[in-house]
């Protein structure tokens, strides 16, 4: 097993003290972009806003290309290779294109953005992703008219993943996203946390993140990006479209068949700790509500 | 050597107790600590399910009567490790909070099935002992044949809650064919005589 040095990672306190420290200066463009994220704004935040440690985030994993248990994409992925990796933006655009994850970070910054990552299975973590809004990406390309969904697909590699060689999920993962939602500022291409590298198991080099999700639709490891017409079936709907639809909207008024959405467990919060009420949209709900207006969200579930 | 082993076998079932409280005394539960729990109990009450149930197959094929000493003890061990598991999602988890456990109850498959299978344990526990064997003549071997219903509801209930049937709910379920199937083998085989 493979361990972290202790100098390659920025200790928590001082990384936190640093955050502290920025905010309080006041100064600071990603000040300013923290302003952005919904719950940093409240001036005492709470208990569930606090960040998760570093190593829960990076030991306690829902990956099934490194296995399904939660402890294996931390124990099965260090060996992963992430070089040469490009990423194809393809479908119903005009010119297809393919990028190198170096041209990538040379043409856009990645900014701190601290999100919370609520699990369908009922548990939640705070996280400082480093990213930047995938629409800056999607920009790079002209979709056509036809263009009505996004697709994303993770990479396909059985030799390097051996969760891959079992049918647990129809391989390569698959998942989607409307062009507006897809466009959202919200909707981060990630590529480190902790103001570091992106570590394997969390889906480097390169993955998405959607915050008022179930953290499943946020895909990681990604070679391609695909405008398409029709609505995607992704691989958690073909595996169950009962439990599992396209929307997948963090929502604690529509329970899975198989556990409530109402409450939330904190990761890292010890044995005592009670649940907490899970919050519509994950808390996002004054950026993303207006996405929905109309749409029944008990049956798009 | 004989005279201790049911003594041996009763300590060599304590042993999630002893892990369990080597991780709580060593913090070592991880990150999502009474999920840990909770599912530490679930997998030993399946696993003790299996044990009690493997004890007839066994005396079978080993032609010796020494393993049905046993059943008994693992059977009621089975009863204790369900109810810390389910004490433990009723309380730890739920915080005796009942609006929302009775809700999962009825609602979600997999909780209704597995406290099912908690109730049907019950009066297993209860005519456990000699005098009730002797009591309920034929009648006991009738209620206690309850135990291949609660192993087929137990082995369920975990492939209902895991997101996928790989790999451990399908071991557990391929272990249970095997030892129901030999319940089938010898009723057929005792028909015969």
């Amino acid at each position: 097993m493979i361990k972290f040095k202790n100098s390659e990672i920025t200790p928590e306190n001082i990384y936190k003290k640093r955050r502290s420290f920025i905010k309080s200066v006041g100064l600071g463009a990603s000040t300013l972009a923290m302003s952005s994220i919904p719950f940093l704004n409240k001036s005492l935040a709470s208990e569930r806003d606090k960040l998760t440690s570093y190593k829960d985030i990076t030991t306690y994993n829902n990956y099934y290309e490194f296995g399904t248990s939660k402890s294996d994409p931390y124990r099965n992925s260090q060996i992963f290779k992430t070089t040469p990796w490009d990423i194809a933006i393809e479908g119903e655009v005009e010119k297809p294109i393919k990028l190198s994850m170096e041209e990538i970070s040379e043409m856009f910054i990645s900014e701190e953005r601290i999100y919370r990552l609520r699990c369908v299975e009922g548990w939640s973590m705070v996280i400082p992703w480093m990213g930047f809004s995938l629409s800056k990406l999607l920009s790079k390309v002209n979709p056509t008219n036809k263009a009505k969904f996004v697709e994303f697909e993770s990479v396909y590699d059985p030799a390097q993943m051996k969760g891959q060689r079992y049918p647990v999920l129809n391989w390569p993962y698959n998942e989607g996203l409307r062009i507006d939602e897809a466009m959202h500022p919200l909707t981060t291409v990630v590529t480190g946390l902790y103001g570091k590298k992106l570590p394997n198991q969390n889906g480097a080099p390169l993955r998405i993140f959607i915050p008022w999700k179930y953290g499943f639709k946020s895909a990681k490891a990604i070679v391609k990006i695909k405008f398409v017409e029709n609505m995607p079936t992704s691989s958690w709907m073909w595996a169950s479209p009962r439990e599992y639809g396209f929307y997948s909207n963090v929502n604690p008024n529509v329970d899975h068949p198989r556990w409530s959405q109402a409450t939330e467990r904190i990761i890292g919060e010890g044995v005592w700790a009670p649940r907490v009420k899970t919050l519509m949209f994950n808390g996002y709900g004054d950026e993303v509500a207006s996405l929905y207006s109309g749409l029944d969200l008990k049956k798009n579930f | 050597m004989r005279r201790y082993s049911k003594t041996l076998v009763f300590f060599l079932s304590l042993w999630p107790i002893y892990v369990i409280s080597y991780q709580i005394i060593f913090n070592q539960l991880g990150p999502e600590p009474v999920d840990r729990i909770i599912n530490h109990f679930g997998e030993w009450t399946l696993i003790f399910i299996l044990l009690t149930l493997s004890m007839t197959p066994l005396k079978q094929i080993t032609k010796s009567v020494e393993w049905i000493k046993f059943r008994r003890m693992l059977g009621l061990f089975t009863f204790f490790y369900a109810s810390i598991h389910m004490l433990s999602y009723v309380g730890l988890d739920y915080r005796f909070d009942f609006e929302p456990l009775i809700n999962d109850v009825l609602k979600k498959k997999f909780i209704f099935i597995g406290f099912s299978a908690w109730l049907l344990l019950i009066p297993l526990a209860v005519t456990s002992s000699e005098k009730m064997v002797r009591l309920l003549k034929q009648n006991w071997k009738k209620i206690h044949r309850l135990i291949y219903i609660i192993g087929i509801f137990g082995v369920l209930h975990y492939i209902w809650l895991s997101k996928t049937i790989f790999f451990k709910p399908l071991i557990f379920l391929i272990i249970l064919i095997i030892l129901l199937l030999f319940r089938i083998k010898i009723t057929r085989s005792a028909y015969k005589i």
